[in-house]
Formats: structure tokens, C-alpha cells, sequence
């Protein structure tokens, strides 16, 4: 297996033995890159030349002592909605397309401190909106399984970088589903942690209520691994847990036994493709052989989840994008009248189609005389999904579901129908409305041979729990580190 | 038909803290333009706030010291609307959850005590400021984003310009005393917005409102309210209707001209922000703030009244501001003569902060200053002309009194002997006069007493040489 096919603690077991260098890791992903990158299209923006220079710095420190982290010196990928200072941060939109932060996001700077190496940073769906990764307004990102296929989205550049071995781990950010369906469509781990564990300070804002960023791995320990570097209290993130720290990788292989495993036929409804049904069938049965128990569970009212994540999400997106004007920083239009019309042409020349939609979708929600109807309907029903997936985890401990209805489609074949689109992320938008932790592993392949994902959920702050019941069944299905049939030559 | 104008005001308080709402830039006044900014303030992407802990404080100090309920529970909202001074495209403020509901606040107009109404009072961020001047088009100056507002409601209780000056005045001297702000109008610490609206009089329903925004100090709250009263009566009068719309005052030209209609008002899409956590108080922390609020303006008056035995308009002179009162307070812990300070502070300071471009705030000498003059006077070292003398230079020098006086020899002259001297040689020098006195005409005793003053430049201690002067012309007519 050639060095960047590798998972994070394999790469820690060679460095740690001295077997390989830092630099050599770091030149495997680069070279890499250099033979995929052009397929795949998952970077918007790459620094290998500084990646490998810092490689070589962390080389001549670490012939002196040990590693200090896990991550130490472990190149990775960044979503381009997270803050790099002096590193364009575009959130793939043509209104970012100049936009150099002064400041790093907070899990930028723990990734750092913690001696990673930064890559580049992964193509998105434009602000995260987005299934497929293909409102980018710079490239469509490629699944490596099917050069014709979706990455799925917004996260599908970090997603198809850890699938396509162009980066060891990366960051994504989830707001309905936005880590999780990339990572299924893509056969890699994605997990979205509990809402405010993850600091959001420095990731750009689509919907500050749901957003939360999470990593991609090849793997459920290096999910762990990563997990372990970006929780933690921020104090200049409101929303972000002041908790006491734990190690997810310490009970990460205790195993499932007389672990309740809920199973709901709300996520198993129409449109589910026969191939992932099956699928995860076949994870049941693992799971009882294990030694957990299955358990009917029910919801009442699941129905309405995806049309309340839309107001929400749209809402707030509506008033985050709307410091977007032209006047201080990105995109401003070149030719325009007045105040007035300096605001137009640059928001109509800025944004791309779907951000536009959602834009005009949530300032319509808020307006006066429709706000009841629409936000406060909305925010009422979020309480009721929230108690619905209360009650649920009163009988379970985790719930399993397919992640997504189906694998990744085709390119171009769902943009011209957004509400397609939308129903892609019909089983993982209730997670961010009720604020929970899930986590998408790979669980079989379809008869095309894309990848079929399984998600995991559990009440607020059970990654724990999550992360030993991912590993217990990837462990025993052997469904781990899996690789595309993409050209391999380096 | 007799017409009643109906006011309710809304008052934008600029809270002293010293960093801004959400971040930690300095709030200061007057600092070079864009200088005073951060990521958070400029609302860049990805950045995120966090309240200051001394905003809620200072609001609900404010919202106690206005006899407001304080909420156990309140929340931000955002308000949304596009301007280049508001980085964010919204403001954070408070909409249906204010940290403070229910107030009143007592005022007197003509003697007539009235109580006027406090809907709520609720925090918000200051936006920046542009600045049109420029011949390189608009410029934008954000050093004010962030700085930390309270905005104080009222109901439309007021009935007249006095009422809206008196209860604004109240309304800074008591924000003045609880120390959550300097008020100063012309830094736009204070600004008033007006709505009014006229009806007949004994008519239950209210007319319809006009607003009047950004009024910044108590003279153009005056002037607008009157002239929109007036223009509101014509207009009725005429028999047309008033129409609903928001007014821009020009205290140039003194008159207001519509800024956008009803239709045209914004919709600011209010709701809760997503990225501030609710804002909840304990009943613990809540009665601490209340335990700790200074002495109000009112209560103080009454004390001066009371205890230093002060006349109610001298009470009333040294209560108008925090600063007046604590100097007054400070004087007299250290000289226990309420009545001679108060003289001295109401009658001799005013005048020579006026002609040294001070104010209470900067006043450039120390109680215990004044007090070591008072006292000069009071045992007779120096005559009160003489003391004013000194106080004006203490202004300009910022010297103590004693050494004025010991600099330019301004002492007076209580020896007798030394005295007796001076007089001896004036009355022989001056036979006429003592004539005039042997035959009855007292008034030369006023000339004799000139001259000697004139003798001594005025050090003379007036009451004993009037003594020796009568000793020595008795002893002279003998």
C-alpha cells in the first residue's frame, strides 16, 4: 500500500518507529495530487510547497524528540468556508473570490497548534448550499468512484480528498447534512458533532443555529483521532460546550454488546433505493451477531423536518449573507448608479442560483405578516423534532438509518430540480434541527459499485458511544480505509 | 377647539463601558477614524460576538435606577436592513424579550409633578458613521460599531416640549448618577427620537404619530416638538389628515421635512440571534446591582434639604449632576459649612469654569482646595473679595490658596498694633473728617475707613479697623 493510501494511525505507527519521515509522508499525499487532482477536483486552492517545507522543519524537531500529537505533522484539507489567515478563503463563491481573512478559524489554529499540516483548501457547494458540490462557482469536484458521479454535498471537496488519498483527513462543515451525505456517497467516515462542541468561530455562517464542522478519515479511529483535536471550549464562540475533555479513541473497541440499536421505518420510507435497504439489512444482522439488541422505534412527526430545516436554514442564511454588499471586502460589481443599485448588481453578480434562492426563500420567512407562518412555525417544530428524537433515544442508545436515499447520482442530474436536490438530505436534516451527533460509515457497495453509507445517531454529546458502535461494525465488516478504482499511478 | 399634543419618546443612551458589546475594542470618543476595530466589530466573515458582561450590568443598573422590572430572561435579536454603516447588515438588539420592562420616572413642570411612563428599555450596538464631507465621495468611519446603546421607550404620556425636556433632563441626571453613562449630547452619547401626534383635548384615541429621529440635544428636542406640534394643528385645522411617516428635524433651518412614509418603512425582519446565548439573570445578581446603586438625584435633594439644612433651590442646584454632588460632598466632609460651600459652588465657580472652558467634570481644582480657601475667609485671613481674587487665580494655576496668598501678600491686616500705626497717621492727616464726625456726620467714618484701606491695598481687616478708627478719633475729639 503505498504511503498516502494509508489511515492516520498507520502513517503514526511508521513515524513513531521511525520508519518513514514526515517529508516522505507529506511528498506520498503531494505526488499523490499531482496524479489525481486533475480528475477529481477536490481543492479550490493548494499550498503543497509550504506543505512540504513545514515537513521538513517538523522532520529536523522530530529527530530530537517525539511526537506531541497525533496529528503532529499529518497533512490534511480544509472546507473553504473555514478561515485561514492570508489564505484565500472563497467559500466557493464568486463573492469571497479575493477574500484574504485576517484572523484564522479556531479549528484552523488547534490543527496548527497541534502541528498539522495544511494542504489546501476543498471545493464546496457555494456558502454549503448545496447536495452535490456542484454550485461551486469555481469547479465541479468529481467522485473518485465514478469520475461522472456527484461528491454529493456542500463538504464534497473533503469528502472526495480523504476517498481519493489526497489529503489524510480534512474538515467539512454540516449544516443538514453536509458532512455526512458527501462522506456516504464517497465511502469514507464523516461525523457531525453535537451542535456548539466544535467552535464555529471563523467558519463563515450559512445557518448559525445548525452549523457545526466535523472531519472526514478513512477510517472510525482516525475519526476519533481528529475528533479528539477540534472539541473543545471556545470562549469566543457563544454557543460552544465549556465541557471536561475526554478521548474518544480510549473506549473506542469495547464493542456493542447489550448496546440497544434503534431502527425506525420512518428512515427507511419511499424513495429509498432497494441496494441501500439491503445494505443496511445486512449491518442489522452484523450488529445482532455482536451482541446488541435491535429495537423498534418510532417518530411522530419526522414528516415535517425537512420543510422546517429550509425556513430555518434559509432565515438565518438571509441575514448572514447579507453583510455581503460590496462595500468593504470581496466582490463588488463594476458599473452601478447608486447606494441602491451598488447593492443589487453586486448580490445579482455575486451569488450563484441557489444562494440566491435560499436568500430570497429566508427574507421572505421573516417578513412581517409571514413570519408566524413560516419562521415561527418552523422554530416551533424544531422543538417538536427535538422532543421526538428524545422519546426515541428513551428507548434506544443509538439509532441507525441509511444516510442518504440513494448513492451519489449523476452530475447534472438533479440541478435543474432543486427539490430533488433538497430530498437527498431528507434523513440527515432532522440531526442538525434536534442538534445531535451522527456519524456516516461505509456499509456495502451498490451494484454499481458506489458506496453505500450507514448513519449512526445518538443523543446530545454521544460520540463516545457513536465512535464504538461505528468501529464495532467496521471492525467485523471489514468495510474500512476503501479505495476507488482511481488510477492509482504515481 | 383645544388641541393636546401627545409625546412618547425613545432615548439612545451610549453605555460607558470601556470595550464594545461584542468584542473588545475600546469604546473612546474622538480617536483617529478606524482605529478602534477588530474582525467581530467590522463583521467580518465567520466571526462570531460575545456579549459584555458589563453591558448587561450597566443596563439593568440603568433599568432599576428607572424603577424598571428587570427580566430573568431576555434574549437578542437581530434587525435587519442594508446601510454601509452597519457591517453586519443587522443590528443586534432586543425585540420581543427586552432585558427591562415597566419603569416610571417622576417629573415637575410649573410645579406640577407628573409620572411618566418607561415601556421598556432594551440593549443594542451603536452602527458607524459616514462621513459625506469627503470630495472622495462617502467615507465610512466604524470606531462606533459596537459601542454598547441602551434605547429607553416610554409611553405617550408626555403632553407638552417642557414635559419632553424635563423628562429628558431627569432621565441624564439619574443615567449620569448610576454611572452607565456620561450622556454627553454633543458626542451623541444622548439622542432623542420623538413621536407625536395631536388630539382634542378629553379625546380618548390617539391621533396619528409622526417620528422625529436623532434629535441630540435638548434644545433641538424643544424646537422639533414645537414645530411639529404646530405643523400637526395646522394641518388639522386645514382639515387634512395627518399622514403616518417617519420626519428628519433640521436644527439649521429649524424645521422637519418627511424622510419615507408608512409604506415605505423598512421590514426588519426581526428574530432571535442564533449566535448569543439567552440572557438570564438571577434574582441574586439582579438584588446585588440594586443594593449597589449609588444615591439617586431625588433622594440626594432631599438629603441636602434635611441634613445640611440647604434651601430647596440650592439643594436642587447641587443635585443636577453626579459631579456637582460628589464635589459638594467631598467639600463638605472636610468643612462641615454646607451653606458657605453651596454659596461659593452655585455663585463664584460657574462664572470661572465658563472663562477656563471647564465643566464640573474637569474642573481644574479640588474640593479640599475650596475648603482651605472657604476657610481663609471664614477666619477672617482674607476678605471674600480677597477670596474670590484667590479662587480665580487657583483656577488658572491650580495652586493651593494658602500659598496665593502668602505669594502675593494678601493676608489681612488683623494686628492692632500695625493698624493703629496706619489709622493714627491717616486721621491726623485727615482733621476735617474728624470734624465732620464731632458734628455728627458719621458718614466721614466711611471715608476714613476707604483710605485706609487704600493704605493697606485692601488687607485691612475691615471689622478692626473700624475699631481702632473709632478709638483713635474719640481719643482725637477729646
Amino acid at each position: 500500500m503505498e504511503l498516502s493510501q494509508k489511515t492516520i494511525h498507520q502513517i503514526n505507527d511508521l513515524l513513531d518507529k521511525k520508519e518513514v519521515t514526515v517529508t516522505e509522508v507529506t511528498q506520498a499525499v503531494v505526488n499523490r495530487i499531482n496524479a489525481v487532482e486533475k480528475a477529481t477536483d477536490a481543492y479550490l486552492s493548494l499550498q503543497t510547497e509550504t506543505a512540504l517545507e513545514a515537513a521538513q522543519a517538523l522532520d529536523a524537531e522530530l529527530s530530537g524528540r517525539a511526537k506531541k500529537t497525533p496529528l503532529e505533522g499529518i497533512p490534511y484539507g480544509l472546507k473553504d468556508n473555514m478561515c485561514t489567515k492570508g489564505i484565500l478563503t472563497t467559500c466557493a463563491s464568486k463573492m469571497l473570490y479575493n477574500f484574504n481573512p485576517p484572523y484564522n478559524a479556531e479549528v484552523y489554529d488547534r490543527l496548527s497548534e497541534d502541528g498539522g499540516i495544511l494542504l489546501g483548501k476543498t471545493n464546496m457547494d457555494e456558502f454549503a448550499m448545496g447536495s452535490s458540490t456542484e454550485n461551486s462557482a469555481y469547479k465541479k469536484t468529481r467522485n473518485p468512484w465514478d469520475l461522472n458521479k456527484v461528491p454529493g454535498g456542500s463538504s464534497g471537496g473533503s469528502a472526495v480528498a480523504v476517498a481519493a488519498d489526497t489529503a489524510f483527513y480534512t474538515l467539512g462543515s454540516d449544516t443538514g447534512g453536509s458532512i455526512r451525505q458527501p462522506a456516504s456517497f464517497c465511502g469514507v467516515v464523516g461525523m457531525k458533532p453535537t451542535y456548539g462542541l466544535v467552535s464555529r468561530y471563523g467558519l463563515v455562517a450559512f445557518a448559525s443555529s445548525l452549523d457545526q464542522i466535523g472531519p472526514f478519515t478513512k477510517d472510525v479511529e482516525d475519526c476519533a483521532l481528529v475528533l479528539n483535536a477540534i472539541v473543545g471550549h471556545d470562549a469566543k464562540d457563544s454557543t460552544s460546550l465549556n465541557l471536561k475533555k475526554i478521548d474518544y479513541s480510549q473506549n473506542l473497541k469495547q464493542g456493542v454488546k447489550g448496546l440497544k440499536i434503534g431502527v425506525a421505518k420512518e428512515f427507511f420510507g419511499e424513495g429509498l433505493q432497494p441496494e441501500v435497504r439491503k445494505s443496511l439489512e445486512d449491518a442489522i444482522a452484523i450488529y445482532k451477531t455482536l451482541g446488541a439488541s435491535i429495537v423498534d422505534v418510532s417518530f411522530q412527526h419526522l414528516d415535517y423536518a425537512l420543510s422546517a430545516y429550509y425556513m430555518i436554514s434559509s432565515a438565518e442564511a438571509s441575514s448572514n449573507l447579507a453583510r455581503y454588499d460590496g462595500i468593504r471586502y470581496g466582490f463588488r460589481a463594476e458599473e452601478y448608479s447608486d447606494l441602491v443599485d451598488l447593492y443589487k448588481k453586486t448580490r445579482s453578480q455575486g451569488f450563484g442560483d441557489e444562494v440566491k434562492r435560499r436568500i430570497m426563500l429566508g427574507t421572505y420567512a421573516l417578513s412581517s405578516g409571514y413570519y408566524d407562518a413560516y419562521y415561527k412555525k418552523a422554530m416551533q417544530v424544531r422543538t417538536i423534532i427535538k422532543a421526538d428524537f428524545d422519546q426515541v433515544f428513551g428507548g434506544c442508545d443509538v439509532l441507525l438509518t441509511p444516510t442518504a436515499p440513494t448513492t451519489a447520482f449523476g452530475i447534472g442530474e438533479k440541478t435543474s430540480n432543486p427539490l430533488e436536490m433538497y430530498l437527498t438530505d431528507i434523513y440527515t436534516v432532522p440531526v442538525n434541527i434536534a442538534g445531535i451527533p451522527g456519524v456516516s460509515i461505509p456499509c456495502g457497495l451498490d451494484n454499481n459499485g458506489m458506496p453505500i453509507g450507514m448513519q449512526l445517531l445518538g443523543p446530545i454529546l454521544s460520540e463516545e458511544t457513536l465512535l464504538k458502535t461505528a468501529w464495532a461494525f467496521e471492525h467485523e465488516s471489514g468495510l474500512t480505509n476503501l479505495k476507488a478504482p482511481l488510477g492509482t499511478e504515481v | 377647539m383645544e388641541y393636546e399634543i401627545v409625546i412618547g419618546m425613545e432615548i439612545h443612551i451610549e453605555l460607558g463601558t470601556k470595550t464594545k458589546i461584542f468584542c473588545s475594542c475600546p469604546t473612546e470618543f474622538g480617536q483617529d477614524e478606524n482605529t478602534h476595530t477588530c474582525p467581530v466589530c467590522l463583521g467580518m466573515p465567520g466571526v462570531l460576538p460575545v456579549l459584555n458582561e458589563k453591558v448587561v450590568e450597566y443596563a439593568t443598573r440603568a433599568g432599576l435606577a428607572l424603577n424598571c422590572e428587570i427580566a430573568h430572561f431576555s434574549k437578542m435579536d437581530r434587525k435587519n436592513y442594508f446601510y454601509p454603516d452597519l457591517p453586519k447588515a443587522y443590528q443586534t438588539s432586543q425585540f420581543d424579550l427586552p432585558i427591562c420592562t415597566g419603569g416610571v420616572v417622576g417629573i415637575e413642570v410649573d410645579r406640577v409633578k407628573k409620572d411618566i411612563g418607561i415601556t421598556r428599555i432594551h440593549i443594542e450596538e451603536d452602527a458607524g458613521k459616514l462621513l459625506h464631507e469627503s470630495a472622495d465621495g462617502t467615507l465610512l468611519d466604524v470606531n462606533r460599531c459596537g459601542v454598547p446603546l441602551i434605547e429607553i421607550v416610554t409611553e405617550p404620556d408626555l403632553r407638552s416640549a417642557e414635559e419632553a425636556r424635563a423628562f429628558a433632563e431627569k432621565v441624564r441626571n439619574i443615567l449620569e448618577y448610576t454611572g452607565v453613562s456620561d450622556c454627553k449630547m454633543e458626542q451623541g452619547s444622548m439622542r432623542f427620537d420623538v413621536n407625536l401626534s395631536i388630539r382634542e383635548k378629553g379625546c380618548e384615541v390617539l391621533g396619528t404619530r409622526t417620528e422625529m429621529k436623532n434629535l441630540n440635544s435638548f434644545r433641538a428636542l424643544i424646537r422639533a416638538v414645537q414645530y411639529e406640534s404646530k405643523r400637526q394643528i395646522i394641518e388639522i385645522k386645514k382639515g387634512h389628515t395627518i399622514i403616518q411617516e417617519t420626519r428628519k428635524w433640521d436644527d439649521t433651518k429649524g424645521s422637519s421635512s418627511s424622510l419615507r412614509s408608512k409604506e415605505e418603512a423598512h421590514d426588519y425582519r426581526y428574530f432571535p440571534e442564533p449566535d448569543l446565548v439567552p440572557i438570564v439573570l438571577e434574582p441574586a445578581y439582579i438584588e446585588k446591582i440594586k443594593s449597589e446603586l449609588p444615591e439617586l438625584p431625588e433622594a440626594k435633594k432631599k438629603r441636602y434639604i434635611d441634613e445640611y439644612k440647604l434651601p430647596e433651590y440650592d439643594a436642587g442646584v447641587l443635585t443636577t449632576t453626579g459631579v456637582t454632588a460628589r464635589f459638594f460632598e467631598e467639600a463638605v466632609a472636610l468643612y462641615n459649612e454646607p451653606k458657605q460651600i453651596s454659596n461659593w459652588m452655585m455663585v463664584e465657580i460657574p462664572p470661572l469654569l465658563k472663562e477656563n472652558e471647564l465643566s464640573m467634570e474637569n474642573i481644574s481644582i479640588t474640593p479640599a482646595q475650596l475648603v482651605a480657601l472657604l476657610k481663609l475667609v471664614k477666619n477672617n485671613e482674607i476678605s471674600g473679595n480677597t477670596g474670590k481674587e484667590v479662587l480665580k487665580e487657583m483656577f488658572s494655576t491650580g495652586k493651593n490658596p494658602g500659598d496665593i496668598v502668602k505669594e502675593k501678600g494678601l493676608a489681612q491686616m488683623s494686628d492692632a498694633g500695625e493698624l493703629e500705626a496706619i489709622i493714627e497717621k491717616i486721621v491726623s492727616d485727615n482733621p476735617k473728617s474728624v470734624e465732620d464726625i464731632g458734628a455728627g456726620n458719621d458718614k466721614a467714618y466711611g471715608f476714613l475707613t476707604g483710605q485706609v484701606m487704600k493704605a493697606t491695598k485692601g488687607k485691612a481687616n475691615a471689622q478692626v479697623a473700624n475699631e481702632i478708627i473709632r478709638a483713635v478719633v474719640a481719643k482725637h475729639l477729646a
